[in-house]
């Protein structure tokens, strides 16, 4: 039994599933660099409507990716207040002192396409991946351990700090504290984020007592990982061929 | 040589102030022995100690049949004398249960798939192989407790250092931690203010009080008493 195999906590479904995490993560990359690369409309609405593909084909839940988009959308209502008025080109209208211009509505409605075609390529490739298998795919694509380490641990542990200051929090509240714009209030936050700390460093100590109680002595002996397969290939052609359509469509159409 | 480690007049010292005083103890092979004290009398401190966790101020610690002075004097007997922590999540750093408790082995030098046959096989024996696969953040309590288990008689191990081993446990995990635990046929040192769970482990008591220890009775006797408690 190989060690990948016998981690493969979750249950795999739906096409994206069946791929190694570092195709994925590659994939991602390759077509996030292609995506932001794109300058035309058409070329752009090809690359969201290949977005919206792979998010289908991870059948991730519509809800799952309206809650995660609605993050993003944040910033890009400031893009599209921000960005007619500011570059220059030929004026659609005035409000006072405010000028829209043509091409200030062409970049902010084209950062918009962009971004969301990218962001949602990332959820369909990346944000399906169990945190462990991301981390275990990032060490295989030769990132530093160290890197690699401080993500593992953070998976593991920070839901663990979560609930200590979700404890600390409520024992405050239990006291009588209300969360409120005064010195008192200022001055407790400032007094919770201090113990949590300090509880995490010596967290972090007691964990590493634990390691070396069990023979750790620097260097973490698992690195095996499963090898690429047919699957993979295939994803590799399909991205490939995706890249040259996206900026074949942008150049020449 | 019978005695697995010996403490010779043991003192240590921690911000100015005398935790461990002239402490001699030793434990033989197959020996359960159980340390007993109030909160902050120092026994974690002890079994720190006996791993090189906890620098010695005078004494000294003989384990395995030679002195252990420096941190690399430790390396082996830590494998030997395994520690079993009082949070379980301070010993459970992996995020899945098998790659923890194969982390051991795997330290040991053991390969891939030999580690993980060992921690599989060692879950497996605990009853546990139904978590192998699990991710630890989603463990119950006990079951963390049950898995830190694992992991250190993955190891192999002549003696276990258990520090509270029932602490916040509930029944059940009680139940089948101390059964478990009366199964195993290895040298223990046991931290514990569990007093049924010592009187059915327990070969020899210790008692510490002031950062000394003295030895405590340890009797077996019928019990005709009468006591309150609640009924489920």
């Amino acid at each position: 039994m190989s060690l990948s195999s016998s981690l493969h906590v979750e249950r795999e479904t739906g096409l994206i599933e069946a791929l190694d995490p570092r195709s994925r993560l590659i994939g991602a990359a390759v077509l996030v660099a292609a995506i932001v690369s794109l300058h035309t409309f058409t070329a752009r609405f090809a690359a969201l409507g290949l977005a919206i593909a792979l998010v289908v084909a991870a059948r991730i839940e519509p809800r799952l990716i309206v809650r995660r988009l609605a993050h993003l959308e944040g910033f890009m209502i400031l893009l599209l207040i921000m960005l007619p008025l500011t570059v220059p080109g030929q004026p659609l209208a005035s409000f006072g002192p405010l000028t829209i211009t043509d091409r200030g509505v062409e970049r902010a409605f084209g950062v918009v396409l962009t971004v969301n075609a990218a962001a949602l390529c990332v959820f369909a490739l990346i944000g399906t991946l169990e945190p462990i298998r991301l981390g275990r795919a990032m060490a295989a694509l030769g990132v530093s351990e160290r890197f690699v380490r401080l993500f593992m641990f953070v998976v593991r542990y920070h839901g663990i700090f979560g609930v200590e200051i979700r404890r600390q929090f409520e024992s405050m509240r239990a006291r009588g504290f209300r969360a409120g714009v005064r010195r008192h209030a200022f001055r407790s936050y400032g007094n919770l984020a201090g113990m949590i700390l300090v509880r995490s460093i010596e967290r972090a100590e007691r964990v590493d007592e634990a390691m070396r109680c069990r023979g750790f002595s620097g260097r973490f002996p698992m690195r095996r990982i499963r090898s690429m397969t047919f699957a993979d290939a295939l994803f590799a052609a399909f991205a490939a061929l995706m890249v040259i359509t996206l900026v074949g469509l942008d150049r020449f159409a | 040589m019978n005695e697995l480690i010996t403490f010779e007049d043991v003192t240590i010292e921690r911000d100015g102030a005398c935790v461990l005083r002239d402490v001699s103890f030793s434990l033989a092979a197959g020996e359960r022995l159980a340390i007993v004290g109030a909160n902050g009398a120092g026994k974690t401190t002890l079994l720190r100690a006996m791993v090189g966790l906890q620098p010695i101020t005078k004494g000294r610690i003989f384990a395995f049949g030679s002195q252990r002075k420096v941190e690399s004097d430790f390396t082996d007997v830590r494998l030997k004398a395994a520690y079993m922590f009082q949070d379980a999540d301070d010993q459970l750093f992996c995020p899945t249960v098998v790659e923890d408790v194969a982390f051991g082995p795997l330290n040991m030098g053991l390969t891939d798939e030999a580690a993980l046959a060992r921690a599989r096989q060692t879950l497996t024996s605990l009853g546990l192989g139904h978590l192998a696969d699990r991710l630890v953040r989603r463990l119950s309590g006990g079951e963390k407790r049950m898995v830190c288990l694992a992991g250190v008689l993955a190891m192999n191990p002549d003696v276990l250092l258990l520090d509270e081993p029932t602490n916040s446990l509930d029944a059940a995990h009680l139940e089948k931690l101390t059964e478990t635990l009366q199964r195993i046929d290895k040298a223990m040192v046991i931290v514990s203010h569990d007093r049924p769970l010592l009187d059915c482990l327990a070969t020899r008591a210790l008692a510490m009080r002031d950062g000394q220890l003295f030895p405590a009775v340890l009797h077996r006797h019928p019990h005709v008493h009468e006591h309150g408690h609640v009924h489920l």
